[in-house]
């Protein structure tokens, strides 16, 4: 046939590419196996007739509990979004590009600088400020993060703002004490706007491994996560952890960061993230069959 | 702590065998498969673990090892070795020039903590009653002058910068320059994250590198990385010749098979560990000490 044969070593090579995408091995392990007991009911034995079983299988994995990938935005009124995730993973940087997003929407945006306590971390704020043309709320270095949160929120009321986007300093999810300064920002959130806020987003580093899992769970205990930003997509790293974190925690990946530039920022695209996944593979295939003709 | 589960996996894995006095081929295939997947599990890339897999059951299917009157702790003692040898044996210590100063370079990808371990590292050798400079050479990102900046007052230590219109390059010449005239005997150089693959950036690094002749080249690697970190490590290490790696955000709960990855593929030591985000958060790295704590030992 033209194609190659699914054999023991199409498999295997299937279960290298996902590991090595970082999908985690026990997740890796049950997939394949199910793809496997599938590929042979229904008598597949090519790899051509058993891409579309694979994308289908792991596109249902990122959509299943997931459902909406939008935006929730407030019907009426302001919206309020709430960025968190580890250190130097890109909040910061993705609120610059949402700020942008926002804008071009025609949607009046202010954004609030929860960083109090990284070096320069307000400063950086205020230039994707400039970069998007929306307003900064701040206050000193070092100050109240949940103060600042709440200042913000008085000062849409008064500039009739559409959306506020909220900075936090990245903190590593065993430190206790900062989850809960996390927490009590959020309540001060959903204390001062009923609903509010409409989305918390989890912004995760594409580079990370298995510890995103935990990150997701241990985030999603302090803030209720709503949706993920999964970064750095455009360079070597897939991100493959995102799938077993929509599939068990049941957090949709929203957005996917593909650069340091404003218009950096793209909706998640579940068919072209999977297709991404598995180009190598099929690519690979379709590279030596040519070679072979 | 990091490495915690790591640790806790093999342990589990490794006490099955310790005390038996009989072990089979088909023993170590098992204890194998187990310890491949709990270094997949903590981050190891694929095929570091292959290989490592592959060297400990070729070791201990031995003669010595199976016939020897402890198999069990003797199989647990190769895993030892080839994880040491993994890790990299001693710590390395940081490069000290016979003519100062020492120029130090650090480059990384984005987000890995490169800013915060140059303040960090400042301050390290401030203790050695060192008098070193920190130079500003990230023009990218927004306000990472001002973050540099701020870590200097914070520690009382000199920061070069030339504000973001000039080159890198031409940052890093005339920071060396101040440095021998103000009696700095350590330069540290803070560039701007970038990727792997991005060439105009990595071809600046090797210009700045071509320009200032550093004696340490430091990838910052994020302990949290995944199998990427091969990719990463690889490529800026055909790219610059790193000397050293300093592993950041160790004081999370990765398991850290990072470390392992990228001193696998580089043959470069990692110097230092990054356990926190206060500037005194900088250890030195004993990769023998790492090794006996993961296997309990
Ligand atoms: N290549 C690439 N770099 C990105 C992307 N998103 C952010 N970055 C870079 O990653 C680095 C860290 O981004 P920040 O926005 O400061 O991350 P943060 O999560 O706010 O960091 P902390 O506030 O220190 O926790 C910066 O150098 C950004 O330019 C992306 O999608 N692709
Ligand atoms: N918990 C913890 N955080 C760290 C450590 N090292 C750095 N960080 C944090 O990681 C984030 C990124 O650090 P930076 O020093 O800005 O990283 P960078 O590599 O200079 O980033 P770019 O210049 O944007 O590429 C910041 O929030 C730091 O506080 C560490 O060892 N532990
Ligand atoms: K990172
Ligand atoms: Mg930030
Ligand atoms: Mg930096």
């Amino acid at each position: 046939s033209r194609y190659r044969k699914v054999d023991e070593e199409f498999f295997e090579e299937l279960e290298e590419i996902l590991i090595q995408a970082d999908v985690g091995v026990q997740t890796v392990m049950e997939l394949v196996d199910e793809l496997k007991l599938e590929a042979k009911r229904q008598k597949l034995e090519d790899s051509e007739s058993l891409k579309p079983l694979i994308t289908e299988k792991f596109v249902e994995l990122l959509h299943s509990t997931a459902g909406n990938q939008q935006l929730n935005m407030a019907s009426d009124g302001l919206t309020v979004i709430l960025f968190v995730g580890v250190n130097g993973v890109g909040k910061t940087t993705t609120i610059g590009k949402m700020a942008h997003m926002f804008k071009n929407q025609g949607k009046k945006v202010m954004l609030a600088a929860g960083d109090t306590f990284r070096a320069g971390a307000i400063e950086q704020l205020e230039i994707w400020g400039e970069r998007a043309g929306v307003d900064v709320t701040k206050h000193q270095a070092g100050s109240d993060p949940a103060a600042v949160i709440y200042d913000a929120i008085q000062a849409t009321r008064k500039r009739d703002i559409d959306v506020l986007l909220c900075d936090t300093a990245g903190r590593l999810q065993n430190k206790v004490n900062l989850m809960q300064e996390l927490n009590k920002i959020y309540r001060v959130i959903q204390r001062e706007i009923p609903g509010a806020p409409h989305e918390t987003l989890l912004v995760l580093d594409a580079t990370t491994g298995q510890n995103a899992f935990s990150q997701a769970k241990t985030f999603n205990e302090a803030t209720g996560i709503t949706g993920i930003v999964l970064t750095k997509l455009d360079g070597t790293a897939k991100g493959g952890i995102v799938i077993a974190i929509s599939n068990e925690l049941g957090i949709p990946v929203k957005f996917v960061g593909l650069g340091e530039k404003l218009d950096d920022l793209q909706p998640f695209d579940a068919e072209q993230y999977v297709y991404a996944l598995f180009s190598e593979l099929f690519e690979e295939r379709e590279n030596q069959q040519q070679s072979e003709q | 702590m990091a490495f915690e589960g790591l640790a806790d996996r093999l342990q589990e894995t490794l006490r099955k065998i310790r005390g038996k006095g009989k072990v089979t081929e088909a023993d170590v295939k098992e204890m194998m498969r187990e310890v491949r997947l709990a270094l997949l599990e903590a981050d190891v890339n694929f095929k570091v673990v292959r290989d490592f897999v592959n060297r400990v059951k070729e070791r201990a299917v031995g003669q010595e090892v199976l016939k020897s009157l402890t198999p069990g702790q003797q199989v647990i003692k190769v895993v030892n070795e080839e994880l040491t040898a993994l890790m990299g044996g001693e710590n390395a210590k940081l490069a000290v020039s016979q003519r100062p100063p020492t120029v130090i370079m650090m480059v990384g990808l984005q987000g890995a903590g490169k800013t915060t371990t140059t303040g960090k590292l400042a301050k390290y050798l401030q203790k050695q009653n060192r008098n070193p400079l920190l130079v500003a050479a990230d023009i990218y990102r927004p306000a990472a002058i001002k973050q540099l900046q701020v870590l200097g007052e914070q520690i009382n230590v000199p920061v070069f910068s030339l504000g973001d219109k000039e080159s890198p390059v031409v940052i890093a010449k005339k920071a060396i320059e101040q440095a021998k005239e103000q009696h700095n005997d350590y330069v540290l150089i803070d560039t701007a994250g970038r990727l792997h693959i991005d060439e105009t950036l990595m071809n600046e690094l090797n210009q700045i590198k071509e320009e200032v002749r550093p004696d340490e080249i430091l990838l910052v690697v994020d302990a949290m990385t995944g199998q990427d970190a091969v990719n990463v490590a690889q490529s800026f290490n055909e790219q610059l010749n790193i000397t050293g790696v300093i592993l950041t955000k160790l004081d999370g709960d990765t398991r850290g098979g990072a470390a392992l990855s990228v001193k696998a593929v580089t043959g470069q030591p990692i110097k230092f560990v990054g356990m926190g985000e206060k500037l005194d958060a900088l250890e030195p790295f004993h990769p023998d000490r790492m090794a006996s704590r993961i296997l309990g030992m």
